[in-house]
């Protein structure tokens, strides 16, 4: 078991060392010339008007709160499909359960209007 | 034993051999053996990934009747090696209005997210990164580090058409991370485990024809995940650039687009894993070498799949493609994984759990029923969606000036004098 995590640990390592190869071989080969022209931000050919990092769409904060939700619920439920075979049927029930409370949720939030766009 | 009964066993045995024979301590041993390990798994999908994206656009080009890459090398096979050297040739333009450090890290983490996914991909029966026993949790939890890269990738480029695409990337992608984890529930509840190999081993029938809904919201979800038509609003090119990597260049660039590539055929992989049987096949368990070659036609396969509706369908609308997954996939998952649940327990109750035909059909049936009451549910809402479209009111397009009104102004004018 340890090992499996020592490999995982070895593995983000190299993983992220696998990117930066080609990028610093880049850095070496490639020409590096920068002026202010170039590096201007890249919009429509004139100068960039105004803040870039302003307030946005609220309904994208609506939709990451719903996410957070299923997704913390979900994780409760992977120990529950792995175990089945050693569950009794209300073992199954009381899950079955916790997953309908979820679909209510999502039911509440659909009526409340917190999954339209517009 | 031999070479060709298991290559990879014997050259593992071989570099223990060679490791035991230099007098190294034990965890030294471990450790050089995890590095080699890691390092083999890890370049597997790089080096796989060069000859797919000459594939794809190979495959691309021929749904639209041309002839796609064939100058460089024989079938233009060796495209991506020029791709490559033209790229880090390039220069690399960093914006002085860019957030440096996110900036820089962005297109290294989208590669690392999607490297650290095949740490758990059997290859075949026994060669496999690490057979990590929370395994699909583990796929679920790297994955999003991909997400991750693409909100700093746009925010960090400090510019506007980079932050919209940030934005609507990361909306669909964690909206289809629901459907998409509670797809990869029902072959965790089926095979009793996470581990991604047990399920591979579990898997004597293959889940596609067991739950072949699940597949469906899986094989949707995913192509979701990696922003592929008809979900690739976050790179639209007639609306927001590139999206988010509208400031990159040079080899960061290179890195986000092979990070795409990859991000592609990992999910082909993992789909052909959970769903698709994995490394099995005839006479695998006496030639372990077959194994990968079964993986990859099945992930060959999927990957098809992706290129034919890539080039078939339209890009959809940013709303409809939250309804689809908030509307429509999410319910339909929950209320899958919840019947394929009950099923399960009563078989088991009834002690009919070995009794594969029933078990499947019964499967089957579930399947087939919920999916046509979810088609059904959606085709009504559908409709009453489009009744209420049909109560606005019709707007002319132009007014036309009002001709009394200067009239008017002039009057009251010689009036007041």
């Amino acid at each position: 078991m340890q090992d499996n995590w020592l490999f995982i640990g070895i593995a983000v390592v190299i993983a992220a060392m696998l990117p930066m190869l080609p990028i610093a071989a880049a850095r070496i080969l490639s020409p590096h010339r920068p002026n202010r022209l170039k590096n201007e931000t890249y919009e429509c050919g004139m100068e960039t008007v105004g803040d870039t990092w302003v307030q946005f769409k609220v309904q994208y904060y609506v939709y990451a709160l719903v996410f957070l939700i299923f997704d913390v619920e979900m994780i409760f439920l992977f120990p529950w499909a792995v175990a089945y075979d050693n569950l009794p049927l209300l073992g199954v029930i009381a899950g079955l359960v916790f997953i309908f409370l979820l679909l209510d949720g999502l039911a509440y939030a659909w009526r409340k209007g917190a999954l339209e766009w517009s | 034993m031999s070479f060709f009964e298991d290559p990879i066993k014997f050259l593992a045995g071989l570099l223990q051999d060679l490791l035991v024979s230099l007098n190294l301590h034990p965890i030294a041993i471990t450790v050089i053996n995890n590095i080699v390990g890691a390092l083999i798994v890890s370049s597997v999908g790089l080096v796989i990934v060069i000859f797919l994206i000459w594939l794809e656009r190979k495959l691309a080009a021929r749904f639209q009747d041309r002839f796609g890459p064939n100058r460089a090398g024989p079938f233009g096979i060796l495209q991506s090696f020029g791709d490559l050297s033209k790229l880090v040739l390039k220069e690399d333009v960093v914006p002085d209005a860019a957030d440096k450090i996110p900036y820089n890290i962005a297109p290294i983490l989208s590669i690392a997210a999607v490297v650290l996914v095949w740490a758990v991909v059997p290859f075949s029966v026994e060669w496999i990164g690490t057979d990590l026993n929370v395994g699909v949790l583990y796929i679920a939890a790297v994955g999003s580090f991909g997400i991750l890269s693409v909100l700093m990738a746009g925010w960090a480029s400090n510019n506007k058409y980079a932050l919209l695409g940030a934005f609507r990337a990361v909306a669909q992608l964690i909206s289809y991370e629901v459907p998409l984890i509670f797809a990869l529930l029902i072959p965790v509840l089926l095979a009793r485990s996470m581990g991604v190999n047990q399920i591979v081993g579990a898997q004597d029938i293959w889940y596609i024809f067991v739950v072949p809904v699940a597949f469906g919201i899986f094989f949707i979800a995913s192509l979701a995940e990696i922003g592929r038509t008809p979900f690739d609003l976050l790179e639209a090119e007639s609306e927001i650039v590139a999206g988010y990597h509208t400031e990159y260049s040079g080899m960061k660039f290179g890195m986000f687009m092979a990070g795409e590539f990859l991000h592609s055929l990992t999910l082909a992989v993992v789909t052909a894993a959970l769903f698709l049987g994995g490394w099995r096949g005839p006479y695998v368990e006496q030639l372990p070498l077959l194994g990968p070659l079964y993986l990859f036609l099945k992930a060959g396969f999927v990957y098809f799949l992706i290129v034919w509706i890539r080039s078939s369908l339209p890009r959809i609308r940013i709303d409809h493609m939250l309804d689809i997954t908030w509307k429509f996939l999410t319910p339909l998952s929950v209320v899958l994984l919840m019947a394929i649940a009950l099923t399960d327990a009563l078989l088991k109750e009834f002690g009919q759990i070995n009794n594969t035909a029933l078990y499947v059909g019964a499967m089957i049936a579930v399947n087939v029923v919920i999916a046509l009451l979810a088609l059904f549910a959606a085709s009504r809402l559908n409709s009453r969606q489009r009744r209420q479209i049909k109560t606005f009111e019709p707007r002319p397009l132009a007014v036309p000036p009002k001709p009394a009104a200067p009239a008017a102004a002039s009057t009251s004018e010689e009036a007041s004098a």
